[in-house]
């Protein structure tokens, strides 16, 4: 973003997360906390699988020649706009318990000079990182699935207007992961750096 | 850190200050509270934490705040560290009032001016020893190779260059403090403010902590500022500060308190 590296001379009165280490940061918290991240990103995958799997159906049914009536195209936007739904309220649920777990951690770094919208922005890396990934892999495991259903057709699929869904997917899924991540990194953002006072945990 | 220099100046001004406790000269005050009071509204009650304190803590000066839990301790403990704000009455800090502070220019503040010291050493448990140290550099903008070149530097000046890679959960309690201490040098802070930096360390790792403090305080000429229950830290404050129902009960300097430490006897 636009906080720029600063020059050496320029160190007046400035405080910087460069995007570099922010991004190095956010990884690493997914890194070691890796079995609540994959239950996190699981949440995307599943969601985005499912939508991607509707996509696939629908071009191998038009491969096949099949006409596409309108209530069941409608009766599946509705089912994939229910499993986003869910998703996203599954990682804002999951982003608000790890705020809660890393409080002292938030307050501790807001001692040490942290701005509230350095907090921010390593919440909404990490969330689009594992939006990301979660997604790329559910809409891959959406589409194989159901291409095995599609497996005679294979040839006559629209392949660019399939992968450019499966494109679109990822984009959405990493989004969604973002959006649903703003409710918590604002939690967390406005946390009293006094918190990181507190003997207990 | 070597700063000598500054240290001459010091001691000058330590002589002219021997006669007074609250000697308000106010030049070479580190922080000065005035008639601070606060009060938190808990459940539709005021709690008055304070009722009006005041204090000057001089520059280099190593300074002890005791005081039962609910005195109010932990309360002016946060306000001299720029984590609070008062009700009425001022905060200086470093010649700047808290109170006039922007989010801006309090995480500033907090990132070049003051470093914390941890009962529970609060590191950073994804990154290792030396990322925590240069942490705080890397939010005041300093270049990687000042980061690198300042926290070797200081991992040798409080004895764990050895253990640079480690995480935090590799290192003892005692390591782990002084990476936090490194921590809290990074930016070379006027002031250090330590809450209970002993109170999770046994009674050796407690003494080799406080000596550490100590010896920084006299080379580098930071303020120290602690909360603390330790009978060692006292002994090696230049002055300590009783507070109790939201006021100062009293201000001594060293010499004028009776301290028993060191030997097994005294311990108990």
């Amino acid at each position: 973003m636009a906080s720029m590296s600063a020059g050496p001379a320029k160190i007046e009165r400035q405080i910087s997360l460069p995007p570099e280490q922010a991004f190095k940061i956010a990884l690493r918290n997914i890194t070691i906390r890796l079995g609540r991240a994959a239950i996190t990103g699981a949440g995307t995958m599943l969601g985005i699988a499912f939508l991607m799997s509707v996509f696939t159906s629908t071009a191998i049914q038009v491969a096949k020649g099949i006409e596409i009536l309108p209530e069941q195209q409608q009766k599946n936007t509705w089912l994939v706009v229910m499993s986003l739904l869910v998703s996203v309220v599954g990682i804002t649920n999951a982003m608000l318990m790890s705020v809660t777990e890393r409080y002292k951690e938030i307050g501790t770094l807001k001692c040490l000079g942290a701005l509230d919208n350095f907090v921010v922005k390593l919440f909404l890396i990490e969330s689009g990182l594992l939006g990301f990934f979660g997604s790329l892999i559910g809409s891959l495991i959406g589409m194989l699935f159901m291409l095995l259903t599609g497996l005679g057709v294979l040839g006559s699929i629209d392949w660019v207007g399939l992968l450019m869904r499966l494109g679109a997917c990822v984009i959405l899924g990493t989004i969604l992961s973002i959006l649903a991540a703003i409710p918590p990194a604002m939690r967390a953002a406005k946390m009293p750096p006094v918190e990181a006072m507190r003997a207990e945990i | 850190m070597g700063s000598g220099g500054i240290q001459i100046i010091e001691n000058e001004n330590e002589v002219n200050d021997t006669t007074v406790d609250t000697d308000y000269s106010g030049h070479e005050s580190v922080v000065r509270v005035r008639g601070v009071k606060r009060t938190y509204e808990v459940g539709g009650t005021s709690v008055h934490a304070l009722r009006g304190v005041d204090i000057d803590i001089k520059r280099g000066e190593y300074i002890s705040i005791m005081g039962p839990s609910g005195s109010g301790k932990s309360t002016l403990f946060n306000m001299v560290g720029g984590l609070d704000k008062p009700t009425e009455g001022t905060v200086f800090i470093d010649e700047v009032d808290i109170a006039q502070l922007d989010a801006f220019e309090l995480a500033w503040m907090r990132c070049r001016k003051i470093g914390y010291i941890f009962q529970s050493y609060n590191l950073i448990p994804v990154m290792t020893a030396l990322e925590n140290i240069t942490l705080p550099m890397i939010f005041a903008g300093r270049d990687l190779d000042y980061q690198m070149e300042k926290g070797r530097k200081l991992m040798e000046a409080v004895g764990i260059a050895h253990r640079m890679h480690n995480k935090p959960s590799q290192l003892s309690g005692g390591q782990q403090q002084r990476v936090a201490i490194a921590r809290a040098l990074a930016n070379d802070p006027a002031i250090i403010l330590a809450d209970e930096p002993t109170g999770n360390l046994d009674q050796k790792t407690g003494m080799e902590i406080i000596e550490l403090l100590k010896r920084l305080n006299r080379e580098s000429g930071v303020t120290i500022i602690t909360a603390t229950h330790d009978d060692k830290m006292l002994d090696v404050s230049d002055r300590i500060v009783w507070i109790s129902d939201g006021k100062i009960a009293r201000i001594r300097k060293r010499s004028e308190v009776d301290i028993k430490v060191g030997t097994i006897e005294g311990e108990v």
